[in-house]
């Protein structure tokens, strides 16, 4: 009987141990949240959220540091976008090619060798864009400077490839072969099928799989702190160089900043403005992700 | 289709054959744009092997001249053909078996109570959202998270523990959901026979779930921490140095208890920050230490999750239910 309470209270220490862990990843998101608004709260007290959200020039290390973030959003939106109209085609098409088409070989070589795609350090795609890409870009556009937004943005839409593509074919493949088969039978080509019947079918973890992409170009640092140039450029010219806001943070950091300046500081407020861009897209990209159960 | 009465009735032959010939013609054309979708998508597919064969030659290109037994056994210098990655490596390897101690065991416990303890209500709800929205946040908010929390707070430092503990965050969500899969494919009547035999839910998980789980769990362990070697971002926010030609004290001593933790307070730096201080230099050369550095850092990575991918094909095999 005395057996089986301690057994029973060790039952339950350990179900408390394990909810614990559990819990920890919300402390983890409460404290992301708290140190964000913290330090960019001290940020705001001395620069108004006005000038922050409409200045047009990004300066804070001048004599008369200006801080409009919109240099650094026009930035990330520029790299993002290069990225987007690279990754998100290819991706689709490679989704709809393994998921439709492939043998089942070639699906079982291809799937691995995509993902590593994305496993390669951030920082060797960097060189990759710097020192390989743009040297032969500039064959092309001689007007391409050294730094530029267009080289990484398209090294960023190869990297992002296998986000996209592994999402999307995940649910192009949940779709129910009955669906496929009602089509064929209706005489319709594989081609027909996958873009009139399967794409409309898996609408919801196709727009996931974007919104996903869309995500990590945003967040995406290394690649563009090499190879964009560190000058906050408000632009949408891709041959001209950049800064992202991932790339200032980096640029500071690289620094020795004193804890508790207003440069200090301002790679918070700058984290804060990246943060809700990705929540917003994350919170997207769920509400997609809880539809696709629903269809079926 | 109109229809024309002919005595011969050869008129409406034409028709038809006029439409017969329509139809070919349709599915000829269908035919051809599902054979040409077929040779796009293969083509969008080998892009991707094509950008990664191409990198893989042009870093060997660079690099592989520089690789050396000294390259390796360096510090870094002012002089490029001087210059070695022994701090970085020794750093990297450092940093990973603190990221490895922190993630593994929590994300596991994380992964294990969400699978077979919590009921499905709000709270379990809210953890696995949460979860999803975690592995979704970029890596240098996680740096900018360590410098508040682990820098400045809790005052670690600029050092090893404060580096693996960020990267250990960062890996969490992949710890769990490889953790959380591998479990949930555990069929219930291995539960059941084990709650029959009078086992408590504990040691069931202990002598049966977490076993059987146990290559999943080591395949999402080793593509975690192979994420983690090259992440750059959040370690350069910590403020990991870009030149250190020193190593951290030596984890094991000549005098009792042999084993000290001194070396995660030391400053450090890792393999992907050497490389990207490398690369961000104008002169050549030191391009081509960042190439050199690229190919161990790419091999580390690629070693992994080749094995990662062996574990799960040899695991896969091994169990039949």
């Amino acid at each position: 009987m005395k057996r089986k309470t301690s057994s029973k209270i060790k039952e339950r220490a350990i179900e408390g141990i394990l909810l614990l862990s559990a819990l920890s990843s919300i402390f983890i998101t409460l404290s992301i949240v708290f140190i964000l608004f913290y330090e960019a709260l001290g940020f705001f007290k001395e620069v108004p959220v006005r000038e922050f959200l409409t200045g047009t020039q990004w300066t804070p290390l001048f004599a008369q540091p200006k801080f409009g973030i919109l240099p650094l959003v026009s930035g990330t939106l520029l790299v993002t976008g290069i990225a987007v109209l690279v990754a998100l085609p290819v991706g689709l098409i490679v989704a709809v090619y393994l998921s439709e088409y492939a043998p089942h070989k070639i699906r079982e070589i291809a799937k691995p060798i995509l993902e590593l795609l994305a496993a390669v350090p951030t920082v060797v795609y960097g060189y990759f864009a710097l020192l390989f890409l743009t040297p032969i870009l500039r064959n092309f556009i001689p007007a391409l400077s050294g730094f530029n937004a267009l080289s990484p943005g398209i090294i960023m839409g190869v990297m992002i490839i296998p986000y996209v593509s592994s999402v999307s074919e995940d649910s192009m493949k949940a779709v129910p072969m009955h669906i496929r088969e009602g089509s064929y039978a209706t005489g319709a080509t594989k081609f027909q099928t996958a873009f009139r019947v399967i794409i409309p079918s898996a609408f919801s973890g196709i727009a996931a799989a974007f919104v996903i992409g869309i995500s990590r170009a945003i967040g995406e640092t290394m690649v563009v702190a090499i190879a964009a140039g560190m000058m906050p450029n408000l632009t949408l010219n891709a041959v001209e160089p950049i800064q992202t806001l991932t790339a200032y943070i980096v640029g500071v950091s690289l620094g020795d900043v004193p804890h508790g300046t207003l440069e200090y500081k301002t790679i918070f407020a700058a984290g804060i403005t990246l943060f809700f861009m990705t929540l917003f897209l994350n919170i997207l990209g769920f509400w997609f992700r809880r539809r696709i159960r629903e269809v079926y | 289709m109109v229809q024309e009465k002919d005595q011969r009735g050869l008129l409406i032959m034409r028709h038809n054959e006029k439409i017969t010939q329509e139809i070919r013609r349709r599915i000829a054309h269908n035919k051809f744009r599902d054979h040409l979708f077929w040779i796009i998508g293969l083509l969008s597919t080998l892009i991707g092997f094509v950008v990664l064969f191409t990198l893989i030659i042009d870093l060997f290109a660079d690099g592989f001249p520089r690789l050396s037994w000294s390259f390796l056994t360096s510090y870094p210098s002012r002089f490029p053909e001087k210059a070695g990655i022994l701090s970085a490596w020794v750093g990297t390897t450092l940093v990973m078996i603190v990221t490895a101690a922190a993630a593994v065991p929590l994300g596991i416990a994380t992964g294990v109570y969400l699978e077979e303890y919590s009921k499905k209500n709000w709270s379990t709800h809210i953890i696995e959202i949460n979860m999803n929205n975690l592995a979704g946040v970029p890596s240098i908010i996680y740096g900018l998270l360590a410098l508040g929390l682990f820098v400045y707070f809790l005052k670690l430092g600029e050092s090893i523990l404060t580096g693996g503990l960020t990267l250990g965050l960062l890996i969490l969500p992949m710890v769990v959901i490889s953790t959380r899969e591998s479990i949930k494919a555990i069929p219930n009547s291995i539960r059941e026979a084990s709650y029959a035999l009078g086992a408590t839910k504990w040691q069931t998980i202990k002598d049966h779930i977490l076993p059987y789980s146990i290559g999943g769990i080591l395949t999402g362990m080793i593509i975690g921490l192979s994420r983690a070697i090259g992440e750059t971002a959040p370690i350069i926010t910590v403020g990991a140095l870009t030149f250190i030609a020193f190593l951290p004290s030596s984890p094991v001593t000549s005098a009792f208890p042999f084993l000290t933790f001194k070396w995660l307070f030391d400053p450090f730096t890792v393999m992907p920050i050497q490389m990207f201080n490398w690369v961000s230099r104008p002169q050549k050369e030191f391009h081509l230490n960042a190439a050199a550095a690229g190919i161990i850092l790419l091999l580390m990575t690629l070693v992994m999750n080749g094995f990662a991918v062996y574990l799960r094909y040899k695991f896969r095999k091994r169990i039949k239910w």
